[in-house]
């Protein structure tokens, strides 16, 4: 299977000082999916920002899709295919839901406005609804439904239960099980909860002090409590 | 576990220039800003000219509206773009030809033009920074037109240029009346053009980069250069409003360049509420008509009486008049429907 996404190498920051992340390599297969783990404040978050040119790359190489993306901007990297669910969602307050949605839309793919209302008939409801009108759930329904709806090759979610209810949790897991069964998306996750991002992934990586310090199979992973213990704090 | 069913697209990417142009978010205030407009012609009387300048400045405040009010583009140099147009219009119909609707594009397309050309500096930066680019250039080209007198008449102005009939018919006559309606038609048709635009896949992007720009650039949207469309377009509607200044009075002078006129317009957008469209229209009536009754009342201290206007203004519709209306409107449509 060939590599979506390679990171050879990577140091990135955010300008000057310390790395954030540090000689970080990873490759994820196409149609794989990769749980990205940590204590917090080890980097998590800035290599889904390095992977979306968010941060300053001090050295290394960023592949995707057979080319180099280390260099261009971010909204070129989206449209290559890279679509990101932030950790504070970010929806747009002045837009309706099917604004919200219409302003990511690609038509590249199976995914359109319609198809997203299927997957969370809740946003379906709330179409006519201003961004800042929508509970948290809905706003987390909302960030995902907008990445999907540009069809990307790679979804990126940086702790998409983080703050909800476990119905609600247990609804957006079921719609991620969806989108990989039905799509064959490749996707990461950044999540705390640690037994869920293993249960919906294939690989997984453990970060600390912005280098990997574990890199295998989520299987393995959630099989070796003194691992998990020592690196992710998981008793 | 259940299979999603994937239907074909029913959404709303080729959205047509009727659903555009709908009723999507019509307010009360529209509607009353619209009648106002319209029957006014029948009751101005002898003002029909000072209606004419409400009209020019209405569509300076919504070209302004678009770049700040839905772009978050700040600027305090808009006037400029307004002088280029007069400017443009005036030495059209000096120099080559005096047909009004051709001025009306040659205005609009230099100020455009130059819009485009600054929106490369302006738009790089944002905030504090970009509020003091605008108003630095404006005073570039405030000198420039001052000291180039062989073009611009500098201090004096540009004046004696003919303006034909419109349309070859209709002549501007003295009392004003078909430069009201000139100016009427005009406004109309950048209003709804205005209108399309904001309610297009474009318009929900634009309030995106204003929402959240760095969201928008993650999902794939190239923001310099919507914005930089934006800015244009809003620079080429104020030259439009600036020919149709210099067709209807005959006379462009410097100070339709100054930092005076860039302000006036931003107050208008705070009286009559940003974002919305229907506030240039709000802002724009009220700043008019009471600066014009203010000078006549205390022509040494009506700026006085235009400050206190703002305050107060400021102090109780911080969002501008037009939300107000709409707000009390729908509050008498409530009681009313009450038994």
């Amino acid at each position: 299977m060939t590599d979506l996404l390679r990171l050879e190498a990577v140091t990135a920051g955010y300008g000057y000082g310390a790395a954030a992340i540090e000689n970080v390599a990873l490759s994820l297969p196409r149609g794989s999916s990769l749980a990205v783990l940590g204590r917090n404040g080890v980097g998590k978050t800035s290599l889904l920002a390095t992977i979306m040119g968010l941060t300053q790359m001090a050295s290394g190489k960023i592949t995707f899709d057979g080319g180099e993306i280390g260099g261009i901007d971010t909204y070129e990297r989206a449209r290559l295919g890279l679509g990101y669910v932030p950790q504070e969602r970010e929806i747009f307050p002045s837009l309706t839901v099917e604004e919200n949605l219409s302003v990511a839309r690609v038509d590249r793919g199976k995914w359109n406005i319609e198809s997203v209302f299927e997957l969370f008939p809740r946003l379906a409801e709330r179409r006519q609804n201003f961004g800042n009108h929508l509970s948290g759930g809905e706003q987390q329904m909302l960030a995902v439904g907008r990445a999907l709806v540009s069809n990307p090759a790679l979804l990126i979610l940086d702790e998409p239960f983080e703050g909800l209810a476990p119905v609600i949790v247990d609804q957006l897991v079921e719609a991620l099980k969806r989108i990989r069964k039905e799509s064959d998306m490749t996707f990461i996750l950044v999540e705390h909860h640690v037994d869920l991002a293993l249960s919906l992934t294939v690989q997984a990586l453990i970060l600390d002090r912005g280098q990997v310090v574990w890199n295998g199979k989520s299987n393995d992973l959630a099989g070796n409590k003194s691992v998990l213990s020592s690196l992710v704090g998981i008793s | 576990m259940a299979v999603l069913k994937v239907t074909p697209s029913k959404d709303t990417p080729k959205r047509d220039i009727a659903a555009s142009f709908g009723s999507h978010r019509l307010g009360l205030s529209d509607a009353l800003v619209w009648a106002l407009a319209i029957f006014a012609y029948f009751f101005l009387g002898a003002y029909h000219q000072l209606g004419t300048q409400v009209i020019i400045m209405i569509i300076l405040a919504l070209s302004l509206d678009l770049a700040i009010g839905y772009s978050g583009i700040e600027s305090l140099g808009h006037a400029v773009f307004f002088g280029i147009g007069a400017y443009a219009a005036a030495l059209f119909a000096l120099n080559v030809l005096s047909e009004p609707l051709t001025g009306l594009v040659v205005g609009g397309l230099a100020a455009g033009a130059f819009g485009f050309v600054t929106g490369l500096l302006v738009l790089r930066v944002r905030g504090l920074t970009q509020v003091i680019l605008t108003i630095a250039i404006g005073a570039v080209v405030l000198q420039v037109a001052t000291t180039w007198k062989s073009v611009t008449g500098g201090d004096d102005g540009l004046a004696g240029y003919q303006v034909a009939p419109i349309l070859g018919r209709y002549s501007f006559d003295l009392y004003g009346h078909t430069a009201y309606l000139y100016s009427l038609c005009v406004l109309a048709f950048v209003f709804a053009l205005a209108r399309i635009l904001v309610n297009s896949p474009f318009g929900y992007v634009l309030r995106g980069i204003r929402d959240n720009d760095q969201r928008m650039r993650m999902l794939g949207v190239p923001v310099a250069a919507r914005l930089l469309l934006i800015y244009s377009i809003s620079a080429a509607i104020a030259g439009v409003a600036g020919a149709i200044s210099a067709q209807v009075t005959g006379l462009v002078a410097t100070d339709s360049l100054s930092f005076l006129l860039s302000g006036n317009v931003l107050i208008m957008l705070l009286i009559g509420g940003m974002g919305r469209l229907t506030g240039a229209f709000i802002g724009g009536i009220i700043f008019v008509i009471f600066s014009d009754r203010a000078a006549a009342i205390d022509p040494f201290n009506w700026l006085f009486m235009l400050g206190g206007l703002l305050i107060l203004a400021v102090r109780f519709t911080p969002q501008g008049v037009g939300p107000w209306i709409d707000r009390m409107g729908g509050y008498l449509l409530d009681r009313r429907r009450k038994p």
